[in-house]
């Protein structure tokens, strides 16, 4: 077993802002700088077109396109002017100029709509050598749409490569911005094409092409799609698949993959999140709506930090993990579906970035403010909590959360009450602060308070990570029938089970995690352990207390997933409900009983439990520990017995 | 050598032999028997035999007298730094010989960041108390005796026959280091001899250990420490003849212990060749090349060993194997040649070899060409391995090996030569644009008859021309086959000045050359970072053969050793992860060096388990005693 590490001595690089300078100097000289980044040190430089003639003449697409034009009877002529289609839909046009003009524009927009954006340059040292050595990917953590756009400003400003950005096909709707977008380098791609070969053949060598040659850093979003509730998303492999098999394949000595955390201190989108997940649909991304989004620029979102972390070597990730040759004995232009062993690779290295990527996301104490008042809000405590408490709540969780190795940005030199109460105006939107008593502005209707507390939720989501494994722990030592060990480990061994939809726990890593989570709880002094037994210290009941409770309003919500489950098992027997009209009805089921104000003889506590994010994961969870079935896109409930008095 | 000439008339031919042969080697006479402690006694059979050949042979029984005890090849024949710090050849045997070669200095010194300050020297002779008294079987040696077979307990006679050229086998000796060396030496005469010794082996329950050459690159040679019988070296550099050559079937009939240029030049007195001419040829030996399943140079004419072998014979604790007759291909179940080549002494002592011989070549012609790239050259020699046009030998060069190569150029005498040089060097840089830290060059030797040869040539170039090739004339191609003679004795001049370093190679399907060269390369840089040597290695390689479905690469790997405490193990390290590196981008163990001891590690893998199954079911038949018990292989 590996040797846990001291969260405490990480080290992490310090900031700058950078907009700093562009308060002090023109934006139109900085917009026309000259502009020489280093580049790869094996690149053939070469136009974009000849990119795509690249692409077109691979011996891996020229196979795919032979196969094709066989088993659909057409000639090879048509399945390649098809796939040259697919490519131009598909591919970037980056241009200087484009970029130029984003950098005038967004200089004046983030100036007004941020205080700093801070940025450890001591990273970009780093991914400049990186870039010089081998091919790069980047891949920033995805909580709104302003992140591609701020990484290419960022490279842009510190003179480092620009990359290309794979991008959902749904920026494609706006026209204009669709088509600058691409000439900045977004390339696009179709949310699914499942069995579609072609696609995936010109998809893949466009990617890996442009890669190997080092023709630019590569960027895109392990996640996937922007997180709404701030929880890291578990991770897509598809691409991450991709941009690994040049080096599996020894095409390329190696490839660094970098992970970059941007946190921001108020999220854009984050009244439009909060809305998403009570059901209100996503509104299309257009060019006329994203005029109508410039009220935003009214207000004021805080800072931005953005932290490029240590480049990791796909080398030494697969050493000793993948065995390199079993792709000797097919040729290598011939696509062939990743081995077991490949898969878990992938997936596993995924969990690992996401996991890097979380660790060095900055955290607010407006962070930890929200976990205060979101528990003093289920605690159900009416007037609201005094300003003193609340700073005294706070200054002990920011304590706490340095010692899990939290990147917690608490401006040490300014008296904590201060601190708390310029957070407290900068969310003034979801706070209300009377006669020196803070609480969460609820206001009367059940959407409105479920849209604060979503909010809130999401930011408190932020710093789930650095409390998970403890808090998991907590929860097991709560509910586990003895304080033994074994017995301990078993329980917290099904909740992360059960969790692992929700939160970011590598598959597998079970042992360690619990080790990890023993080893923060006896260091702090919460808990001693030894051989046998696992004993609560006097002063650790507190702790104990707060980290039972950070799981609290998760294991709400799957509970009542799972009632309703087994409400509907009854109800429709042999229906069962489609996917699609399932989360609808549980949001229903649950409004219901929030009004009644008791299901069954348990209370239903957490308005949370309204987020279609949870309830999805829930689901998700449920099929994949088998106590509900999936027929045809049906569900249904089959039988569940497990651990019930542990959830209650 | 021999580039110009036409004409098939005999004594134009003996012209010929004679000038290649210069190059390679010089010779000697058969030295005086009856030393002291090797007992003198010529096969009873000898002179029942026919031997075709004269009477001249490169290797005496006392290796000493003419070759280094802890270096490469001949002891007159090496690099130094003259007094006034010049590098220079010493010797006659070679075309370098006597000469000065005023870039390698600098280049040693730009490469290695080597110092002439910081030496290394080698312990100057061989401390006999430093070797380990043999453990005699003594009923063995009555018996032996008896025979009348020479052989020798002497501590040289027996530490030459310790070990092979790798490098950790050499620095040792260098140190005055010597391990355990076989006990005794014999020196059999004819295959009745070997009849003889390896019965009395089996007997006596003596270990054997078949030596050739003495040129393995695989631990092959050396002694297995864990060893407690006697060991018995098993020489069989006396087995030297030509038995007889059938010129109606164009076969020769040689004894296995000949070395190749003593074969090469008694087949060129009557006219013929074999055309095998791995770069160890003056030393090593017919034997050899069966044993580890050897190619040479010129393949793409004549055919690797396994192509030019018409009849083994081999004698094994079970007795003799060979076939009843001479067929060129049968249809026999498994070819039992292919036991034989490639067992690497486990199984027995080849004694006789019946192999193909060609008339010599009636021209011979070397070129060049340069490329602008290492991927265009590898994309040229893919092109003529399509069209099947290989020349005897095409052999393609990176950009360090081609400066390398330069750094290598005798002094020109004529100011002529040195101003040509500047323009050709300014037409290709200049002119042509080709970037001199990118551009490689491939060197090229085409042998047959003159028109056939210049129709060759043309072709060749032709197709250089579709992959930016320039050609850059002979001289240039003919000094790249000159530097695979004298490679070997540079790597004892880097050992001087703390300049450590050896080659290995591999063979792959044409669609990973460049990935494997790149990523070995690059693997190698790394972990020489990684295991702490001080300066940047030379990590070079050159594809030296083509084929249908492939190619094989060698590489070149040295480096400055000073601030290690033990640079050996970092090298084995680092040749290790190359070699770990090279079978993970679908790159062979050996191409033709073999298996020895030293990449045994990786049989498994590479043939399977069943595979192993089979040569050891295969071993244990044939040698269940393990008498011949060198433990390579398997």
């Amino acid at each position: 077993m590996k040797p846990v590490v001291d969260p405490m001595l990480k080290k992490r690089d310090d900031f700058e802002d950078m907009l700093e300078e562009r308060r002090n100097s023109s934006d139109l000289r900085y917009a026309l700088k000259c502009y020489t980044p280093v580049l790869y040190k094996g690149l053939t430089p070469c136009k974009v077109s000849e990119l795509k003639q690249m692409v077109l003449q691979s011996d891996q697409l020229g196979y795919v396109i032979t196969q094709v034009s066989k088993e659909k009877g057409v000639t090879s002529d048509e399945v390649t002017g098809e796939a040259a289609a697919i490519l131009e839909e598909m591919a970037q046009r980056l241009q200087l100029s484009t970029v130029r003009f984003f950098a005038f524009t967004l200089s004046k927009v983030f100036k007004t709509l941020f205080r700093s954006i801070c940025i450890n340059e001591e990273g970009l040292q780093r991914l400049q050598q990186a870039i010089h050595n081998h091919p790069v990917v980047l891949l920033p953590s995805h909580r709104s749409y302003m992140d591609f756009l701020l990484m290419s400003y960022i490279l842009y400003t510190y003179d480092l490569a620009l990359p290309v950005i794979a991008a959902g096909m749904d920026f494609m709707g706006m026209k204009v911005v669709g088509e600058m977008l691409r000439m900045s380098g977004a390339f696009f791609i179709r949310r699914s094409f499942g069995g579609d070969k072609l696609y995936w053949a010109v998809f893949s060598e466009y990617v890996k092409i442009m890669l190997k040659n080092g023709y630019a850093p590569v960027e895109f979003f392990l996640e996937g799609t922007r997180s709404r509730t701030a929880k890291s998303l578990t991770p897509k492999l598809g691409l991450l698949n991709i941009v690994m098999d040049p080096f599996l394949k020894g095409e390329v000595f190696d490839i660094s993959l970098v992970p970059v955390s941007i946190s921001y201190e108020r999220t854009l989108e984050e009244a439009l999140y909060a809305r998403e997940l009570l059901g209100v649909p996503k509104p299309k991304e257009s060019t006329s709506g994203l005029f109508k989004a410039r009220k935003i620029l009214s207000e004021d979102y805080g800072s931005i930090h953005v932290y490029f972390g240590q480049p990791v070597s796909v080398r030494s990730l697969a050493e000793s993990r993948v065995n390199r040759s079993q792709f000797n004995l097919i040729p290598r232009h011939i696509p062939t579906r990743p081995s077991e062993e490949i898969l878990s690779f992938v997936n596993d290295s995924a969990y690992r970035l996401v996991r890097a990527q979380e660790e060095n996301m900055v955290l607010k104490p407006w962070v930890l403010l929200a976990f205060v008042l979101l528990q003093k809000q289920a605690a159900e405590e009416k007037q609201g909590t005094a300003l003193d408490e609340l700073t005294e709540q706070a200054v002990w969780l920011r304590d706490l959360s340095r010692q899990y190795g939290a990147f917690l940005h608490w401006p040490d030199h300014i008296p904590p009450s201060e601190v708390v109460s310029s957070s407290l105006s900068l969310h003034r939107g979801l706070v209300r602060i009377s006669e020196g008593r803070v609480q969460l502005a609820l206001e009367q209707g059940l959407l409105y308070p479920g849209f604060v507390i979503l909010s809130c939720a999401s930011y408190r989501n932020q710093a789930l990570n650095v409390f998970i494994r403890p808090a998991l722990l907590a929860s097991a030592i709560h509910t586990a029938a003895s304080n033994r060990k074994q017995e301990i480990y078993n329980s917290f061994s099904f909740l992360r089970n059960m969790f692992s939809n929700e939160f970011i726990l590598c598959p597998g890593a079970t042992v360690q995690d619990f080790e990890e989570a023993c080893y923060l709880l006896v260091k702090t002094g919460t808990l001693q352990i030894n051989q046998q037994e696992v004993l609560i210290t006097e002063r650790g009941h507190r702790t104990l207390a707060f980290l039972t409770s950070v799981l609290d309003p998760f294991l709400q919500g799957y509970q009542v997933r799972e009632m309703h489950t087994q409400r509907h098992s009854v109800v429709f027997n042999t229906n069962g409900l489609t996917e699609k009209q399932f989360i609808p009805a549980v949001r229903k089921f649950i409004i219901k009983h929030l009004l009644t104000g008791s299901l069954l003889k348990c209370r239903l506590r957490y308005t949370e439990v309204l987020s279609s994010d949870l309830q999805k994961n829930a689901l998700a969870a449920l099929i994949r520990l088998g106590a509900v079935q999936k027929i045809k896109g049906y569900v249904g409930f089959t039988h569940l017995h497990v651990h019930v008095g542990l959830i209650g | 050598m021999a580039s110009n000439s036409s004409g098939s008339d005999s004594s134009d031919r003996q012209r010929i032999a004679q000038q290649r042969l210069s190059v390679i080697a010089g010779h000697l006479q058969r030295p005086v028997e009856g030393n002291s402690g090797i007992l003198a006694a010529e096969c009873k059979a000898q002179g029942d035999k026919l031997d075709v050949s004269s009477e001249r042979r490169t290797v005496p029984r006392r290796r000493q007298e003419i070759m280094k005890w802890n270096g490469w090849g001949y002891s007159d024949s090496k690099f130094l730094y003259n007094k006034k710090g010049q590098a220079e050849f010493t010797g006659k045997r070679y075309r370098l010989s006597g000469m000065i070669i005023p870039g390698l200095r600098e280049w040693m010194e730009s490469t290695f960041s080597a110092n002439l300050q910081h030496k290394t020297p080698a312990a100057p002779i061989l401390n006999s108390s430093a070797v380990q008294p043999p453990t005699l079987n003594e009923a063995f040696l009555k018996e032996l005796k008896s025979t009348g077979i020479p052989f020798s307990h002497d501590a040289e006679d027996r530490v030459f026959r310790s070990h092979g050229h790798c490098l950790h086998e050499i620095f040792a000796l260098r140190e005055g280091k010597i391990g355990r060396v076989p006990d005794l030496v014999v020196w059999p005469n004819c295959h009745n001899d070997v009849v003889k010794i390896v019965e009395l082996a089996c007997k006596h329950n003596v270990c054997l250990i078949p030596y050739g050459g003495g040129t393995s690159v695989s631990s092959a040679l050396e002694c297995p420490p864990e060893e407690t019988r006697s060991i018995v070296s098993l020489d069989t550099s006396q087995m030297n003849r030509i038995l007889w050559i059938d010129e109606k079937n164009l076969t020769a009939h040689v004894e296995a212990g000949i070395v190749g240029q003593d074969l090469e030049r008694l087949l060129n007195e009557s006219g013929y060749c074999t055309g095998h001419e791995p770069d160890s040829m003056e030393f090593s030996s017919l034997g050899g090349w069966v044993a580890t399943r050897a190619s040479g140079m010129k393949k793409n004419i004549y055919g690797n060993i396994e192509d030019l072998v018409v009849h083994i014979k081999m004698v094994t604790p079970r007795g003799v194997i060979e076939k009843s007759c001479q067929g060129p291909r049968m249809s026999t179940g498994p070819d039992v040649h292919h036991f034989i080549m490639g067992s690497e002494g486990t199984l027995g002592v080849v004694t006789e070899v019946t192999m193909k011989i060609r008339p010599m070549p009636e021209y011979q012609k070397y070129g060049s060409v340069v490329f602008p790239n290492f991927e265009m050259g590898v994309a040229c020699l893919r092109e003529v391995a399509r069209q099947r046009c290989a020349p005897a030998s095409i052999r393609l060069m990176d950009n360090e090996q081609f400066k390398f190569g330069h750094a290598l150029k005798p002094q020109v005498s004529s100011i002529f030569t040195s101003f040509l040089d500047g323009l050709k060097k300014f037409y290709i840089t200049k002119f042509k644009g080709f970037d001199p830290n990118r551009l490689c060059v491939a060197t090229l030797l085409f042998e047959g008859d003159r028109e056939k040869v210049l129709q060759h040539e043309k072709q060749v170039y032709d197709i250089a021309a579709k992959f930016g090739g320039l050609a850059a004339g002979e001289d240039n191609g003919q000094r790249g086959y000159m530097l695979t003679f004298v490679i070997a004795y540079l790597r004892d001049l880097g050992m001087d000045y703390y300049v450590i370093g050896e080659s290995f190679e591999t063979s792959m399907p044409w669609d990973r050359v460049l990935d494997i060269c790149r990523n070995v390369k690059a693997r190698i840089v790394r972990e020489c970072k990684d295991k702490g040597v001080q300066f940047p290695p030379l990590s070079t390689c050159r594809v030296t053969q083509t084929y249908d479905a492939g190619a094989c690469v060698y590489f070149y790997f040295a480096f400055n050793y000073r601030g290690l405490s033990d640079p050996v193990h970092v090298y084995e390290q680092v040749e290790h992860a190359a070699r770990e590196e090279i079978l993970a981008n679908g790159g062979s163990l050996s191409h033709h060096h073999g298996v020895g001891k030293l990449r045994k590690e990786w049989m498994r893998e590479s043939i399977s388990s069943v595979g192993m199954g089979m040569l050891k079911s295969v071993k244990d038949y044939v040698d269940p005693n393990n008498i011949f018990g060198n433990r390579n292989l398997l």
